[in-house]
């Protein structure tokens, strides 16, 4: 049974195993340094449909036939999935769980949603609600574009600080019984809102949200950084990072020497041209289930952290002037169980 | 306590004021040595091609009033096909306020929605969102005219 | 000569008009959407009080080309239409002169929207 240590952090003593995780990457990410790391690379952004709706979600269906492939399991042979995107409604996550018939929860954390999902699904394990769960998120580049901001042939320079919404999704299985990886613990954020404005710039709209989690987690757990290999951030890109540290440091922490942003690792920033770094729920969703679950099995990690962030404002709210709340879930994650 | 001071109390007395300071200093600025430049001379270039345009319009005839008309249309035609041709948003890039502000810059600002949304229907999507972006310009523009010209009647009246 | 000297005005002024929206994106918090609503504003005042003019006399399409210049026309057609028409003019003036621009943008967005779709970033 999960064991709520405060008001936020929440240990699962029986440590839910990650039973398989998959990522799906499109042209862009297929490029940047963690190509050899994704199950699928799409060089062709549409996937084949005539909308770019539906080419996220033919991205994120891809994403659960891999990920239940891998684990050798039916669809029916899973008890809950826990799903999110960032289009209204979450409409990537409806339309491609349509045809499995799991039994569906729909999630909106915006670039945080694959920790959201992670956590509810180990918490769902953990507590015997589910046998297995699955969580799974993605982000299109192209429909977070024309929802959130200008449409694809808009001509429009972008600032430094803006981040790229990442073309690619991530699924995993989160089972009672099997191998590493193992989730330990969560803290579930809270909002987290320090006036920032600009949509340009959600780095630093969702820092103090990660601040927050970050600390909060460590002091309820009584460890220190020290005590974990890696620390990943969702998507805070290199604004949100180095504000993450600036605001650490007041309170007397470094994680500097072992910290690691989704939004960075995703994209080579001097090649790429995505400017301050990667972001959307796809981002974290790729990362997690490529390159950070992998580096835990194989054993090049005993314990990471994994802290996706959100940034949980709408086009109407950014147009009637008002700040951006940020949100960060956190998420304990080690190669042994016990 | 109202529901603003709370949020800051739990930030740990950071105020807004003193996190804008640090996200100002963790910001990269723009390169306006490069992007300055650069919107001069692509947008000059336009221009300059606007008047090749209107020399040859002229060269064939037509009055100056209306070979700046077809001048119009004839940058705006070459940018709608651009921005189909998936080109004028990667100009932009580069070209910043030098692809924005002459009269192709409209053109794309129109175009732009129009290909993006016809997927939402001919009416919906392409006729309803057509001037999303634009449109301000074409009310203000308007209204600005409006007012010119109210002004501009009652001092005809006053001079007569 | 001559030739060769249009060019270079039209370059030169259509440049800096363009130049002074980049240093409006750089240094305020204006969006490009303001912008361009404050150069055809702009342009409708600074045609309104005779500036603009010479403006477009001396660069030819370096100041009709702007979107300043739209402003110009619209400026422009009003007082034409006041003058022939009086009070009507008030309200048909500035569309009539604008009308090839927006008819043509109206016409090449919808044609390009039929023929072409929109593509992934890179």
């Amino acid at each position: 049974m999960p064991n709520r240590i405060s008001q936020s952090t929440i240990l699962l003593p029986s440590a839910p195993s990650i039973l398989a995780y998959a990522a799906v990457a499109g042209k862009k990410e297929g490029e940047g340094p963690l190509r050899e790391e994704f199950d699928l690379i799409c060089d062709d952004t549409t996937f084949g449909e005539k909308t770019w709706e539906k080419a996220e979600m033919r991205m994120q269906m891809d994403a659960e036939s891999r990920v239940l492939k891998k684990a050798d399991l039916r669809p029916s042979d899973i008890d809950v999935v826990f799903a999110g995107d960032l289009l209204n409604q979450c409409i990537s996550s409806a339309y491609s769980l349509r045809g499995l018939q799991i039994p569906y929860i729909g999630l909106y954390g915006a670039c945080s949603t694959m920790a959201e999902s992670l956590m509810l699904s180990s918490m769902f394990v953990d507590a015997g609600l589910a046998n297995r769960a699955m969580a799974v998120t993605s982000s299109h580049f192209c429909t977070a574009e024309r929802q959130f901001r200008f449409p694809l042939e808009y001509g429009g320079q972008r600032t430094p600080t803006a981040q790229w919404t990442a073309t690619a999704a991530g699924s995993l299985i989160v089972g009672a019984h099997g191998e590493a990886p193992f989730v330990r613990g969560v803290c579930v954020g809270k909002i987290g809102d320090l006036g920032i404005k600009d949509l340009n710039n959600m780095g630093a709209a969702m820092a103090p949200a990660a601040a927050d989690t970050l600390q909060t987690f460590l002091k309820d757990t009584k460890t220190s950084p020290q005590d974990y290999d890696r620390i990943f951030t969702g998507d805070l890109g290199q604004v949100g990072s180095d504000l993450l540290y600036e605001l650490l440091s007041r309170e007397g922490i470094d994680i500097k020497d072992r910290h690691d942003d989704c939004g960075l690792l995703l994209y080579d920033r001097e090649t790429q041209d995505v400017h301050a770094g990667g972001s959307g729920c796809g981002c974290s969703a790729g990362v997690l289930c490529s390159h950070i679950l992998k580096l835990v099995k194989n054993g090049t990690y005993e314990n990471v952290l994994f802290m996706a962030t959100g940034a949980l404002m709408s086009p109407t709210s950014v147009q009637q002037g008002e700040s951006i709340p940020g949100i960060a879930h956190l998420v304990h994650i080690s190669r042994k169980g016990e | 306590m109202n529901i603003r001071e709370e949020r800051i109390v739990s930030q740990k007395k950071l105020t807004e004021q003193e996190y804008e300071q640090l996200n100002k200093k963790a910001s990269p600025n723009t390169k306006s040595y490069i992007t300055i430049p650069s919107a001069f001379l692509i947008g000059g270039f336009i221009c300059l091609i606007g008047q090749a345009l209107t020399n040859f319009y002229i060269s064939l005839g037509v009055v100056k009033d209306e070979a700046s008309a077809l001048t119009s249309i004839s940058l705006i035609f070459l940018s709608a096909l651009l921005t189909g041709l998936n080109v004028y948003d990667n100009i932009a890039k580069v070209g910043g306020a030098g692809t924005l502000v002459p009269i192709t810059g409209f053109a794309n600002a129109v175009v732009s929605p129009a290909l993006e949304f016809k997927t939402e229907g001919l009416v919906l999507g392409l006729g309803a969102k057509m001037f999303i972006i634009a449109g301000p310009v074409i009310v203000y523009g308007t209204l600005a005219s409006v007012v010119y010209g109210v002004i501009y009647y009652l001092i005809q009246l006053f001079i007569k | 000569m001559d030739m060769l000297l249009d060019y270079g005005k039209a370059f030169l002024v259509g440049g800096l008009l363009c130049a002074i929206g980049q240093v409006l994106i750089d240094y305020t918090k204006l969006t490009p959407a303001r912008i361009l609503v404050s150069y055809v504003v702009a342009g409708v005042i600074l045609g309104g009080i005779g500036v603009y003019k010479p403006l477009v006399e001396f660069a030819g399409a370096g100041a009709t080309v702007p979107l300043t210049g739209f402003g110009y026309l619209l400026a422009k057609g009003v007082k034409e239409a006041v003058t022939s028409q009086g009070l009507l003019g008030v309200m048909t003036g500035g569309l009539t002169a604008a009308a090839a621009g927006i008819a043509a943008a109206i016409v090449f967005g919808f044609l390009t929207a039929l023929f072409f779709r929109s593509g992934d970033k890179s």
